[in-house]
């Protein structure tokens, strides 16, 4: 078989399963020709929140610390990259690169005070401090309070590609969407990934045998919140408009929501929870008032019969032949 | 020779023939795109009324526009600007809808007219209250029709000042929006010869009023203003009611009101509330009418953006047959040309900034005892110009018109 061959080859890197690799090689080859097929911005929207609950997934799924806080990143990162590029006239890699660093010390910030204490309060503390920075984004002049920031315009990258072009941008949105999805999957299949899930696993283990448990946390919360960042400043690219829905509590639910869907603990899963999400919100949107009662229901379901999620469910099906 | 000039002629004639008619309608087919909030805190004001409001104004005009189809498509967006802007962007890009309509939340509304402006194609705003629609974010293809927050605030300011409510309290949502509002209704008030005896800010969303009633009884002022929207300002009249401030002596003016509000509320809580609408539907016998037929298929009386919606379609479509063609930029300028009357608005005239002016009405909540049952819920007090009700468009700050 090529792919053991390929394996063979590279030994280390590509230390999976040859499903995984199949799998992947697949998705890519799906997602280089799907703007063929499907509306490319609704197509960007489901990258960016897939990125996000990738990331979110790097704090619950990988390190067992429950985050409600993380609009604040995504939310924030998509006004400071809307901002930058319509007012401060930022090209759009250096608005989304200013977004993903303000996420990164915001996440700094939310850390260093929340991971002090475990469970609940440390739920409870990420969600005061993201209401918070709602409360500022709604008073803060810059933002356009609840009527949010609008007409952003998509500029052109690097000062000469244009994006205003759906596809041109489809295919810098991709890019950093496998940037970022590398990076998660990078960090899981690092030792500090193994510490984090030693972490998950059993705190008080992990520290008799040594680890600064909290060092991990502060790290893996910036990490994750840096990425969050990334995904929020390219949706306001996307959708050029910035407004008070990503920087709301629900929003924060909402990736809770997607993570559990697709599949906790899983490097793909929450790419899948976020797109059937908003598959769902999407695609029913002309049904009406049915919308919610028929997430409502698919969300029981998932809970009632798949319990691991639909990735993690896949997964456990399906036992990793080659491991 | 001849042959050849009737060849050439021919071509010609085709040629010319040819584009003229495949451009009058584009996609051979009118489609109108309805996009509102259809299960959350707006639907009841704009939602599935506003889309059944959309259909009957096309099966008034005759269901078909210069010999086409005309189609509603309707979708939720949530009350989140990035689903509306990319279901927008999806309906013009992929399955050529021509003009998009209801647009309840301010933002929303302001993101897809920006949709709009970018792609060429009208947008009908009547569910959005944001003056800025016209003002500083105007666009030559955004229209705002039923109401704006400028006509509610200056509507009920200047009418309570004459009608003897001379001094006012303001309870304000803390954000952007609630301090506008408060500044407008202000300056309206003290230009009318009333005063501002003082003035609370509240949280926003808040649900607890208590504190900031207390000191609006305290005040002593004859109106209690409330600069908010939406649950706070329906939460601030129920414990209004509680501690009896209208029994007091006091009455409260809602700046941003609509009649299922006082439906939800309920008379007992409501009573003597002046508020500000651009329609109701207990006018005269052609709105009663409406109504009637409106509630057979809606199941209830329709809020002045579901009507509003009816009345932008209607002219949308006479817009269209007027100019020969769907193309926005034609379509628009029709628009601009042309009186407005309808059930909705008699004598409606379209600024040059997109914004609809007809007159608007003055309303005082009915006690229990002098409403004869469901939805007869507003004493008419006075009616506003539409002169007066709306900004002028020369002070609105729309770039478009300067």
């Amino acid at each position: 078989m090529w792919s053991s061959s390929l394996q063979r080859r590279l030994p280390r890197i590509v230390d999976m399963p040859r499903m995984t690799i199949v799998a992947g090689i697949i998705v890519l080859g799906a997602l280089l020709v799907l703007p063929q097929f499907i509306y490319p911005v609704f197509l960007m929207k489901a990258m960016c929140f897939a990125l996000f609950a990738c990331a979110f997934n790097l704090l619950l799924g990988f390190t067992g610390l429950l985050s409600f806080g993380h609009a604040a990143f995504f939310g924030s990162a998509s006004y400071i990259s809307a901002h930058a590029l319509k007012v401060w006239g930022f090209t759009p890699e250096l608005a989304i690169l200013a977004a993903t660093l303000n996420s990164a010390l915001l996440g700094y910030l939310f850390a260093y005070v929340a991971i002090r204490r475990q469970g609940i309060y440390f739920a409870m503390i990420t969600l005061a401090l993201s209401q918070m920075v709602f409360f500022a984004a709604l008073q803060l002049p810059f933002t356009g309070g609840e009527d949010g920031i609008q007409a952003v315009p998509r500029g052109a990258l690097f000062g000469f590609i244009d994006l205003s072009d759906n596809r041109t941008l489809y295919f810098f949105v991709l890019a950093i969407f496998l940037f970022g999805l590398f990076a998660v999957w990078r960090i899981v299949h690092s030792p500090f990934g193994q510490i984090l899930k030693a972490i998950r696993e059993n705190e008080t283990r992990a520290m008799s045998l040594g680890y600064r448990v909290d060092y991990y946390k502060l790290v893996v919360f910036v990490l994750s919140a840096t990425l969050s960042g990334l995904a929020g400043g390219t949706k306001a690219l996307v959708v050029q408009v910035a407004s008070l829905t990503d920087v709301t509590w629900q929003m924060s639910g909402e990736v809770v929501l997607m993570t559990l869907l697709g599949g906790m603990g899983t490097i793909f899963g929450p790419a899948v929870g976020a797109t059937v999400v908003l598959s769902l919100q999407n695609y029913l949107s002309s049904l009406g008032s049915l919308v919610t009662i028929i997430i409502g229901v698919i969300f029981v379901v998932c809970v009632l019969a798949f319990r691991r999620g639909i990735v993690g469910e896949l997964q456990a099906r399906w036992p990793r032949r080659n491991q | 020779m001849f042959k050849h000039t009737l060849l050439a002629s021919a071509l010609v004639a085709t040629l010319a023939s040819g584009p003229a008619t495949a451009d009058a309608i584009s996609g051979d087919k009118i489609k109108i795109g309805v996009l509102t909030d259809m299960a959350a805190v707006y639907a009841d004001l704009s939602g599935t009324g506003s889309v059944i409001a959309a259909e009957m104004a096309v099966q008034d005009f005759g269901g078909t526009v210069l010999g086409k189809p005309i189609e509603v498509v309707s979708a939720d967006h949530q009350n989140k600007a990035d689903i509306a802007v990319s279901k927008a962007r999806e309906w013009i890009d992929a399955e050529g809808v021509d003009m998009i309509t209801d647009l309840v939340t301010s933002s929303v509304a302001l993101a897809v007219q920006e949709v709009g402006r970018e792609k060429n194609r009208v947008t009908m705003a009547t569910g959005a209250a944001s003056s800025q629609l016209t003002g500083k974010s105007c666009s030559p293809r955004g229209f705002h029709w039923a109401y704006d927050t400028f006509s509610l605030a200056n509507g009920t300011g200047t009418a309570v000042v004459k009608n003897g409510g001379d001094s006012w309290f303001f309870i304000t949502a803390d954000y952007a929006f609630g301090h506008a509002l408060e500044g407008d209704v202000s300056d309206i008030v003290k230009a009318n010869g009333g005063t501002v005896v003082g003035a609370v800010r509240h949280p926003f969303p808040s649900s607890d009023f208590a504190s900031f009633l207390l000191q609006a009884q305290a005040s002593g002022a004859k109106i209690v203003g409330l600069a908010n929207a939406g649950s706070d300002t329906i939460n601030a009249i129920k414990q209004a009611a509680e501690f009896g401030i209208v029994e007091g002596g006091q009455n409260l003016a809602g700046l941003l009101m609509f009649v299922t509000d006082i439906h939800s509320l309920g008379l007992k809580a409501a009573k003597g509330l002046y508020m500000t609408t651009g329609w109701y539907w207990d006018l005269n016998d052609e709105t009663r009418a409406w109504a009637a037929r409106f509630e057979q298929k809606a199941g209830k009386k329709p809020t002045m953006i579901q009507v509003g919606t009816y009345s932008a379609v209607l002219s949308y479509l006479k817009a269209i047959e007027k100019a020969g063609t769907d193309e926005a930029g034609a379509v628009a300028e029709t628009l601009r040309s042309m009186p407005v009357n309808d059930v909705f608005a008699k004598g409606g005239m379209v600024y040059a900034n997109g914004r609809m002016a007809h007159d608007m009405y003055l309303a005082q909540v009915k006690t229990p005892a002098q409403s004869s049952g469901a939805w007869d819920y507003l004493n008419i007090v006075h009616t506003i110009p539409a002169r007066q009700a709306f900004q002028d468009p020369a002070k609105s700050g729309c770039a478009v018109i300067n």
